[in-house]
């Protein structure tokens, strides 16, 4: 089952999300990952969705969206149509002799340094979800103590 | 004004004749002002009553439903009547009180988190915080309720908001810029639609509740008798179409008929219009219709393509969309189809085995619509007596018709009656009941001898959960586990402890004449405790997730 971003413009109304992700617990769907913030207008909200589902279950997903009376705008982001970037947050153990590599990896993914402790270091990676696919699985043998990512947002680029 | 005062006004500015409810503590000040309302108030005996009530209103009348209950209990017994009225697609407004703003997520006393709840069995929800906007949201949940697809919107009021003061602007109209919902068909999608009709050999029009919610019974009438494809409709399209027509093939699905369910399953080509393609109707959904090109008419995008795929959606309103397809279409040349299931009807025809000595139940419903000459409004609760109201009462008119379709809600019948009574003084109604069904909601018998409504609750007293004992007898071995209810009250005691005529028929010989004699009675509800065979079963039947091929069609030996 294939991976679908959905931008999704919403009323930026109390309650809306829990709509959103109502709708989808309610009907089976599983989403990878769902932010959502203000936009350029204050009173609209965007949500990417990430979901998994073959094109019947992506087609009823967009139009169960659409029904919800507080969905001004469904729009779907098929691989290559948008700009996708995702922010991770990493604290990997980092004793003395490790750390140096630890810090190549960050220079070459261009991740900043935002904490460090005696055992550990925390990295902020940014970038498409690939990106920071790549460096987790690189920090992994470092074991990582935490990691939270915010989940993709995703803009349609412009078409000249 | 005050907010309580506000949302009155608002319900005069939408001409609301009848509002259905139950009081409370954070209501009372609403109720203040519902106290010399020009509208009238019913006032239930549960709140469940009270929704179900509004429901059969709005479903007899096509007019939007009221209803209003307390905060906590109260609105939670709203809950199945709500998600009832949400999968029949009902237009509904249910006000709830709420604690007062302050209180909220405190679990203060009657206190329920009601549009949380209702948020997936509601076309919309709303928690007013500013009574500002109160007039507003009333406008709004009346257009979305009434719009679309309709369905039932919640507005939960808290008390402080009933209380506060603000000016009253009734807006004019509603602009809500993410919901627009679409009425006319693509004309594109319409001429695909009609190129596929004149080259289909085996065309079938499926018909379901859509056609009636939009008023389209006569463009649907009109389609098909240009294109004379034969018709089947739904449980709730019942009435649509008239059963008396040649083309029609009466009711389609699991306890359809015989030659409906084989001419949809034969067909190549479904015109369903204002249908949802429910496992009930398709059964098996690999093998429902094999050879079928889909045509799928209705106004919710949602519903096109879910179940099945199809060929050519037009997503519109049933009525504008068939318009336009009768002006363009050249009728198809289908004579040989037509003849067909003909035959299939004289060989496999809608019958029970009637018998002298006991009363069948489907005799029962031949009966009443014998001497109502069919122009009563039939309501239905669920199971067994739901199915022989479908099969064995031969339907002509849109609305006359009203069931609990999608969510299959026992106990709706009753309280529906009396929404529906109240809509239609005109017609009687008539409750088929089973003696499991109408325990459920039995206590709102009172509110029909206060109002003096003559609906007829015809009991298809059996002595068992019908259909449930059914699938027992069929599928679990006749473990007959908490299906026998012969432990009942009686029903003739009981109707007359409340008012109401009482009358209980024992013999087959009794059946017309208690009709008649209820029939005589105008002044209060009455009831009758018909006592039926008590294992009789409902069919047709193409088991639960099997294909038309699997279909039972009588008592196996």
């Amino acid at each position: 089952m294939s991976k679908h971003v959905i931008s999704v413009k919403v009323e930026n109304r109390f309650g809306v999300l829990a709509r959103v992700a109502g709708l989808f617990s309610a009907r089976g769907y599983n989403i990878d990952s769902l932010t959502v913030s203000e936009t350029e207008d204050e009173s609209i909200s965007l949500m990417t969705i990430v979901v998994r589902g073959d094109d019947r279950i992506i087609e009823q997903v967009k139009k169960q969206l659409n029904k919800l009376i507080d969905t001004i705008k469904v729009i779907d982001h098929p691989a290559g149509s948008s700009v996708q970037r995702e922010l991770a947050l990493v604290k990997v153990n980092a004793q003395p002799q490790k750390r140096s590599e630890i810090y190549q990896i960050a220079e070459i993914f261009k991740a900043e340094i935002v904490d460090i402790s005696k055992k550990t270091v925390t990295l902020e990676a940014t970038g498409d979800p690939e990106k920071i696919d790549t460096i987790i699985e690189l920090l992994r043998p470092y074991t990582i103590r935490e990691l939270i990512r915010t989940g993709r947002v995703s803009l349609l680029k412009e078409k000249d | 004004m005050k907010g309580a005062e506000i949302i009155i006004e608002c319900l005069k500015k939408e001409g609301v004749e009848y509002m259905f409810g139950y009081p409370g503590g954070v209501v009372i000040p609403i109720f203040h002002h519902i106290f010399n309302a020009p509208f009238t108030f019913i006032l239930t005996r549960h709140e469940q009553g009270a929704v179900h009530a509004a429901d059969g209103y709005a479903r007899a009348s096509g007019k939007v439903g009221v209803v209003i209950a307390t905060s906590g209990p109260g609105a939670t017994n709203l809950v199945t009547g709500i998600a009832t009225a949400n999968m029949d697609s009902v237009p509904l407004v249910c006000i709830t009180g709420q604690v007062s703003t302050d209180l909220i997520g405190n679990d203060a006393f009657q206190e329920a988190d009601i549009t949380g709840i209702t948020r997936s069995i509601t076309k919309h929800n709303y928690l007013v915080q500013d009574v500002k906007d109160l007039a507003r949201i009333i406008k709004e949940a009346f257009y979305i309720a009434s719009t679309g697809r309709p369905g039932p919107v919640v507005i939960d009021v808290p008390v402080d908001i009933s209380n506060a003061d603000t000016e009253f602007v009734y807006p004019d109209k509603v602009d809500i810029r993410s919901y627009k919902p679409v009425y006319q068909g693509h004309p594109v999608q319409i001429a695909r639609a009609c190129r596929l009709i004149e080259q289909a050999k085996r065309p079938i029009v499926y018909a379901g509740g859509g056609v009636i919610i939009s008023n389209a019974s006569g463009e649907l009438r009109d389609f098909v008798h240009k294109t004379g494809i034969p018709i089947t409709t739904t449980l709730l399209g019942l009435g649509t179409f008239p059963e008396t027509d040649p083309l029609s093939l009466q009711m389609l699905g699991m306890h359809g008929t015989y030659f409906a369910n084989h001419a949809v399953h034969q067909s190549d080509l479904l015109i369903a219009v204002g249908a949802r393609f429910d496992d009930r109707v398709t059964g098996k959904i690999d093998e429902f219709i094999p050879h079928a090109k889909v045509i799928h008419i209705d106004i919710d995008p949602a519903s096109v393509s879910k179940n099945v795929k199809v060929d050519v959606p037009i997503v519109g309103d049933c009525r504008h969309v068939l318009a336009a397809m009768t002006k363009e279409v050249n009728p198809p040349e289908i004579g040989e189809w037509v003849a067909h299931i003909a035959d299939m009807r004289d060989k496999h025809p809608l019958t029970y085995d009637d018998r002298d000595g006991v009363i069948k139940p489907q005799y029962v419903i031949e009966q009443i619509y014998e001497l109502t000459k069919g122009d009563a409004v039939i309501t239905t609760e669920v199971g067994q007596n739901q199915m022989w109201a479908a099969q064995f009462y031969t339907y002509t008119e849109p609305r006359s018709f009203i069931s609990s379709g999608g969510l299959g809600t026992m106990g709706f019948g009753f309280p529906a009656a009396i929404g529906a009574q109240l809509a239609r003084p005109d017609k009687r109604v008539i409750d088929i009941a089973g003696d499991g069904s109408i325990q459920m909601n039995i206590q709102e018998l009172i509110v029909a001898v206060q109002h003096r409504l003559p609906v007829i609750i015809a009991i298809l007293n059996n002595g068992f959960l019908g259909m449930v004992r059914q699938w027992q007898q069929l599928f679990f071995d006749r473990r007959y586990s908490n299906t026998c209810i012969s432990f009942a009250p009686d029903f003739v005691k009981l109707a007359e402890a409340y008012g109401a005529a009482g009358i209980r028929v024992e013999q087959k010989t009794e059946v017309a004449p208690a009709i008649e004699r209820a029939l005589s009675i105008t002044d209060r509800p009455i009831i009758i405790d018909f006592r039926v065979e008590r294992e009789e079963n409902v069919y047709p039947m193409v088991p639960r997730g099997k294909s038309v091929k699997e279909t039972i069609m009588r008592e196996l030996a």
